[in-house]
């Protein structure tokens, strides 16, 4: 502490006590801030650069932090093994539940918007309330059910099962947009004869935009992380990429560089909406706290 | 006339048609299935053979007996007690310290983003490969710090404390964000005339600060109860629940006795509890600040 007083006075502007004080509590609390983001980006350091070390590099202790990486293991992960596959189910399953939900949710936003009607209050709670059922409840009657139709261990299963997970939320913050836009917008719209569909598509949508990219982001990021549905639902050749990780490293002798690059590739798309749109993706996470 | 009139009454339920057969279809239904289904024994491999058995509350009886039930709920109570309190604790602390006009705290606040945001499956292998006792980093910074290997995924106390920091490390920036939010959003003008009243900072925080963000506070911890009930796919991947089931929340022990066990009936009697709980707790807490929030104003 006193060689920190030190330094504060050797480099402070002269002046002021008070300044200097400022400057020390200021000092202190970047300290704390970060140190924390340092908690936070230090595993996540550790596994980028376990997915580029070799074998022995991995096991030995102390840990080598200079290293010359090696491509080995995603060259292994990507052209061996049925790893494109599933991550061509990843994506065609969180795509199009993206874009189901956010249709379908979008239809259902502006109905709770826009109309008076007969039991709005309570659809409006149950939709609350269905955010809340836990995947666990779900995997029996889901897994029953699908087989029963027929759609179990498809693609499509697992996307029907996932919209309506993300539906309430999707209704939710769509109509937090939604309720932004004045009325007198829309009412223009039907003096000039628009159908409902049309104010929809043509004047409601393309006003909520950032509702949408938030919509989709957050829906997209789910239906790819989700895990235990997918564990249920899907077979060898329907599977998702977080299913085929969580086969690897339950067998014996788990194979970290492999994995490792695994668990990158999967996290990639959440680094890059993550430095994309913090701002957006907070928004969406903290509509709640901000406006409830 | 009057039947326009009649088209436009019915169609706000229209628009809703879509969501409301999706809801029913994939999430009314089951859960009333799985209601159903709780009191009939049917085994994974009967699925295709045979219908389930009615038995009655025969499942209820029998879980409600069973140690591994009563370790689920113990398990998951201390995980969701541990891991909510200090969340508060460090995410209220950082929000503190965030919340004054801070240079660069943007790239702070993306940086907290990215376990939120990270598959719940990645932060398990990352987390399982940092509690290896044998090159895992958590063991050699202990070591630098002269303490012996801890086994920390194959022993039950070291296991569920491995889980309990890796939801800390996940979950913790959420309530940061939560709460810095709130923080952000307390009007200035109030701070200010508290700071003119010679409010100390403590002072502040306790009579200004913290009673006008409390409705978000307790937004907070029903959404963190909500997913610590759901949470299993850490578990999944570090310990499989294990040693033992030392770290089996109520969540996998349904997917282990529906899966592992093969046992649907029970499973679905464990998931009629599962939802017992998340409504007891919900209404609780919902009720809870509700009040306060109706005697604060």
């Amino acid at each position: 502490m006193t060689r920190l007083n030190k330094w504060l006075r050797d480099f402070s502007l002269p002046g002021s006590e008070k300044l200097r004080k400022i400057d020390k509590a200021q000092l202190i609390r970047y300290a704390m801030l970060v140190l924390a983001a340092g908690v936070v980006l230090f595993p996540i350091f550790i596994m980028i650069t376990t997915s580029f070390k070799t074998r022995t590099q991995t096991f030995s202790m102390p840990p080598v932090w200079i290293f010359k990486p090696t491509l080995k293991h995603y060259q292994e992960v990507l052209f061996s093994g049925n790893f494109l596959k599933y991550l061509v189910n990843s994506l065609v399953v969180a795509t199009s539940t993206a874009f189901f939900s956010i249709l379908i949710g979008a239809f259902a936003a502006y109905a709770l918007v826009r109309f008076k009607f007969l039991g709005k209050r309570a659809v409006s709670t149950v939709t609350l309330l269905l955010r809340m059922i836990p995947p666990a409840v779900l995997i029996v009657p889901l897994f029953v059910l699908w087989l029963n139709i027929g759609i179990s261990g498809s693609r499509a299963g697992l996307i029907f099962a996932y919209i309506a997970l993300n539906l309430s939320f999707t209704i939710w913050i769509l109509r937090s947009f939604m309720n932004e836009i004045p009325v007198e917008i829309e009412e223009s719209a039907v003096i000039d004869g628009c159908s409902e569909l049309g104010i929809l598509f043509r004047i409601v949508l393309p006003l909520i935009k950032p509702g949408l990219a938030v919509a989709s982001i957050f829906v997209f990021r789910i239906s790819w992380n989700e895990f235990i549905l997918a564990l249920v639902l899907t077979n060898r050749t329907t599977r998702t990429l977080p299913v085929a990780i969580s086969l690897r490293i339950t067998q014996v002798g788990v194979h970290w560089g492999e994995i490792t690059a695994m668990a990158t590739i999967v996290a990639l798309p959440a680094f890059v909406f993550t430095f994309l749109s913090a701002r957006s993706i907070i928004r969406g996470l903290t509509a709640g706290a901000v406006k409830g | 006339m009057k039947a326009k009139k009649i088209l436009q009454k019915l169609t706000p339920y229209g628009f809703l048609a879509p969501a409301v057969l999706i809801f029913a279809l994939a999430l009314f239904y089951p859960v009333f299935y799985s209601i159903r289904l709780s009191f009939f024994n049917w085994r994974l491999v009967e699925v295709y053979r045979k219908a389930p058995e009615f038995v009655g509350i025969q499942n209820y009886i029998k879980i409600i007996q069973s140690p591994a039930f009563q370790t689920s709920l113990k398990v998951t109570a201390i995980f969701i007690t541990i891991t909510l309190a200090t969340e508060l604790i460090v995410g209220l602390g950082l929000a503190l310290l965030a919340e004054r006009k801070i240079k660069g705290l943007h790239l702070f606040r993306t940086i907290f983003l990215l376990p939120i945001m990270v598959a719940p499956v990645v932060v398990g292998v990352l987390w399982r490969f940092m509690f290896n006792p044998n090159y895992g980093l958590v063991n050699y910074f202990l070591g630098l710090l002269g303490f012996e290997n801890v086994l920390w995924l194959s022993k039950p106390f070291p296991a569920l404390t491995a889980v309990i920091l890796t939801d800390i490390w996940q979950w913790t920036p959420f309530v940061f964000l939560m709460l810095l939010a709130g923080l952000q959003n307390v009007p200035e003008d109030v701070l200010e005339a508290s700071i003119v009243d010679g409010a100390s900072y403590v002072q502040r925080l306790r009579h200004v600060k913290l009673p006008m963000i409390k409705s978000i506070i307790g937004l907070t911890i029903v959404l963190r109860l909500i997913d610590g009930l759901r949470a299993l796919v850490v578990m999944y991947v570090m310990t499989n629940g294990g040693p033992g089931r030392a770290t089996e929340v109520l969540s996998l022990h349904i997917y282990k006795k529906a899966f592992v066990s093969r046992r649907l009936g029970e499973a679905s009697t464990l998931a009629v509890f599962l939802i017992i709980i998340l409504l007891i707790v919900s209404t609780l807490l919902f009720q809870f600040f509700n009040t306060e929030r109706r005697t604060s104003a």
